[in-house]
């Protein structure tokens, strides 16, 4: 169990900067995810912690240890890699054991270890299959099984259910969270995937273009988005956002939408937003803060109508599509609120959730 | 309605689909026969001789039928102690520049396919090129050396069977090298990087992960490093002479073909029992080269 540091890392391959001097401290124990779109750098730094790439500037540090030019067997670490990486002339016990073999562990242990990491994983009936008898979430689960086998400092996941079906993705992560309680090792999780990070992670870190956006619990990252990028991308269906102005009312500040909409600013964050009075923002408020009307239950409420144009039952709620000044802007309505497209509906914003935005530096205000 | 269109159109493809298929099997058929009859007349018509007496051969009856078969030439030959020299000659060099050439290329492969290193593509280009030089255009230059090397060190190269072992290489080991690092390749990098992280050293990597793994390559590179030793003519014509030192394809042609008498019933026996050890070879060998032993390594 260790602590991962990573100081002004950097990683260039040729011309092109993919890691652009990131720093991050995973505490020991700890549970962080690495997201971010494809390119954004999250893999690289997982391969440069791993020991698989080097690194061209900056300081890995695993357990107060510098391992920047310690190669990767050295590290104490393991990895699941998304394509499983098995062994294929190698039974499933053999696969889980050849680091433990290795490092010539007495055969006794070998066997302890395997048989409880099996147990974990529910795979003990497995052990003496090749892997091309398996289905892809028992070769996920032999994966891990041979990197909790090893009993490392750091477990490391490398996008590890991006091969499996829907279902199953979602019953590996549940097993992967159940996995982490019980054995307690740090863990360092790659994923493109916002859900997945916001369900397995302590903190997740957000990457983009080479540089961390956030760093923050699923919560934070949620409900306080440091930046444009964070709050695009984290949550689903994704958080509105709209151009608008910021004017001066006579009740203090308002959201200029379009001209049939005119939002006002709750009183608390009059003072926050007073200097970007009169500039152009962008207005953003996550679809679940747009609901049916209601008794007002806050302060910060708004009735607006709007004219639905599409509608997407889910079930319990009902995704309502409407544009406000040209832009497609989506609310969670209640399933039997009745909307229906083509409609004029009544909604309800909560503005206490309403986030505002910079056009050029992409900063939450 | 909709379905019952649906499995209209679902029969009326699946006829076409037979029609098709059928043709296609036909024609698959005629063309293999017509390989299989092409590729496997001269075999049939070596054994059909081997089987004559001299005289038979000679004599205008029909040469597809043996009317008094004979295993007099097996028996001459077998029990000839020039044959089996020639025989223990090819086996020798064979199963030595296999292993010389197996010895250099997978590790070459293995370094040129998967450590990236400065000029290693430059290299793996350069390996393939020295293989299209022909060895017609090597043979004479190569008799210089050895006769210039006989000068300076007073070792006598020419006319020793193991000079083949120090001359094949150069043609086996850079396509051996070439296929195997196509074949490499092909293995998922993640493979090496598990093991890496496992604890495995480079060449524990090579030994107990990337050698089973890539078997069949490595085999299909044995057979092309077996088949070019046993079968190469043009060296062995040109650097040996002497009876006791010639492999087989040369020793038959030089010891069984006397002035323009042409021993032909011994020169059939004599190929095809030249051609016996790669057909052994081929058939026991086939099953691995065939087999998909990566399956199962990821997903696929």
């Amino acid at each position: 169990m260790a602590r991962v540091t990573l100081r002004k890392v950097v990683k260039r391959y040729d011309e092109t900067l993919a890691v652009r001097g990131i720093d991050l401290d995973i505490l020991d124990k700890e549970f962080v995810v690495l997201v971010g779109p494809s390119g954004c750098g999250k893999s690289t730094t997982l391969r440069m912690i791993a020991g698989l790439e080097d690194i061209t500037d900056g300081e890995i540090i695993i357990d107060g240890e510098t391992v920047n030019d310690v190669p990767p067997k050295d590290r104490d670490i393991a990895m699941v890699f998304q394509n499983y990486a098995l062994y294929p002339h190698m039974t499933v016990y053999e696969n889980m054991s050849f680091g433990l073999r290795l490092r010539r562990a007495p055969k006794e242990e070998i066997r302890t270890r395997v048989q409880d990491a099996a147990a974990i994983l529910g795979i003990g009936e497995l052990l003496e299959r090749k892997p091309k008898q398996l289905s892809g979430g028992q070769r996920q689960r032999v994966a891990m099984g041979r990197a909790i086998v090893r009993d490392p400092k750091v477990f490391l996941f490398d996008e590890p259910l991006s091969n499996l079906d829907a279902k199953l993705r979602v019953q590996m992560r549940t097993e992967i969270k159940r996995v982490h309680q019980k054995v307690r090792t740090t863990t360092i999780y790659v994923t493109h995937d916002q859900i997945e990070a916001m369900t397995l992670a302590d903190r997740v870190v957000v990457m983009n273009g080479g540089v961390i956006e956030q760093v923050g619990t699923p919560d934070e990252l949620y409900h306080a988005p440091a930046t444009r990028f964070v709050a695009e991308f984290i949550g689903s269906p994704a958080m509105n956002l709209v151009p608008c102005h910021l004017v001066e009312t006579s009740s203090g500040l308002g959201l200029h939408l379009d001209d049939n909409l005119v939002l006002p600013v709750p009183a608390d964050r009059i003072r926050r937003y007073q200097p970007y009075a009169g500039k152009s923002l962008l207005f953003g408020l996550r679809p679940e803060y747009m609901v049916e009307r209601r008794v007002h239950t806050g302060p910060h409420q708004f009735d607006f109508e709007v004219l639905l144009e599409v509608i997407e039952p889910m079930g319990m709620d009902t995704f309502v599509h409407f544009l406000v000044n040209g832009m497609d802007v989506c609310a969670r309505v209640n399933a039997s609120a009745g909307a229906r497209a083509g409609q004029r509906f009544t909604l309800c914003a909560d503005l206490d959730h309403l986030h505002l935005i910079e056009h050029d530096s992409g900063k939450v205000l | 309605m909709v379905t019952g269109t649906r499995a209209a159109v679902g029969i009326a493809s699946r006829g076409s689909i037979g029609r098709d298929r059928r043709r296609a099997l036909f024609w698959s058929y005629f063309f293999l026969a017509v390989f299989v009859i092409f590729f496997l007349t001269p075999p049939v018509y070596m054994l059909i001789t081997s089987l004559k007496t001299s005289a038979e051969i000679s004599a205008a009856t029909s040469p597809w039928w043996v009317f008094s078969p004979t295993l007099a030439n097996y028996v001459e030959l077998l029990t000839s102690s020039t044959y089996l020299t020639f025989f223990r000659n090819s086996a020798l060099v064979a199963l030595l520049v296999v292993a010389i050439t197996m010895l250099i290329s997978i590790p070459a492969a293995f370094a040129l396919s998967r450590m990236r290193f400065w000029g290693s593509a430059t290299l793996a280009t350069g390996v393939f090129l020295t293989y299209l030089i022909p060895d017609t255009l090597l043979f004479i230059p190569l008799f210089k050396i050895f006769a210039f090397v006989r000068e300076a060190t007073g070792i006598e190269l020419l006319d020793r069977w193991w000079l083949l072992v120090i001359v094949y290489p150069t043609l086996t080991i850079p396509f051996c090298t070439w296929i195997m690092i196509g074949y490499f390749s092909s293995i998922p990098k993640e493979l090496d990087e598990a093991a890496l992280i496992d604890g495995a050293g480079y060449f524990q990597l090579l030994t107990r992960i990337f050698l089973p793994v890539a078997l069949p390559g490595v085999i299909a590179a044995t057979i092309f490093a077996f088949t070019v030793s046993w079968a190469q003519f043009l060296y062995p014509m040109a650097f040996t002479t002497s009876a006791d030192q010639l492999v087989l394809p040369v020793g038959i042609v030089t010891t069984l073909i006397k002035g323009d008498v042409f021993n032909w019933g011994q020169i059939m026996t004599g190929a095809l029992l030249g051609a016996l050890p790669p057909l052994v070879i081929y058939a026991f060998l086939m099953d691995y080269y065939i087999a998909g032993l990566t399956a199962g390594a990821t997903k696929g």
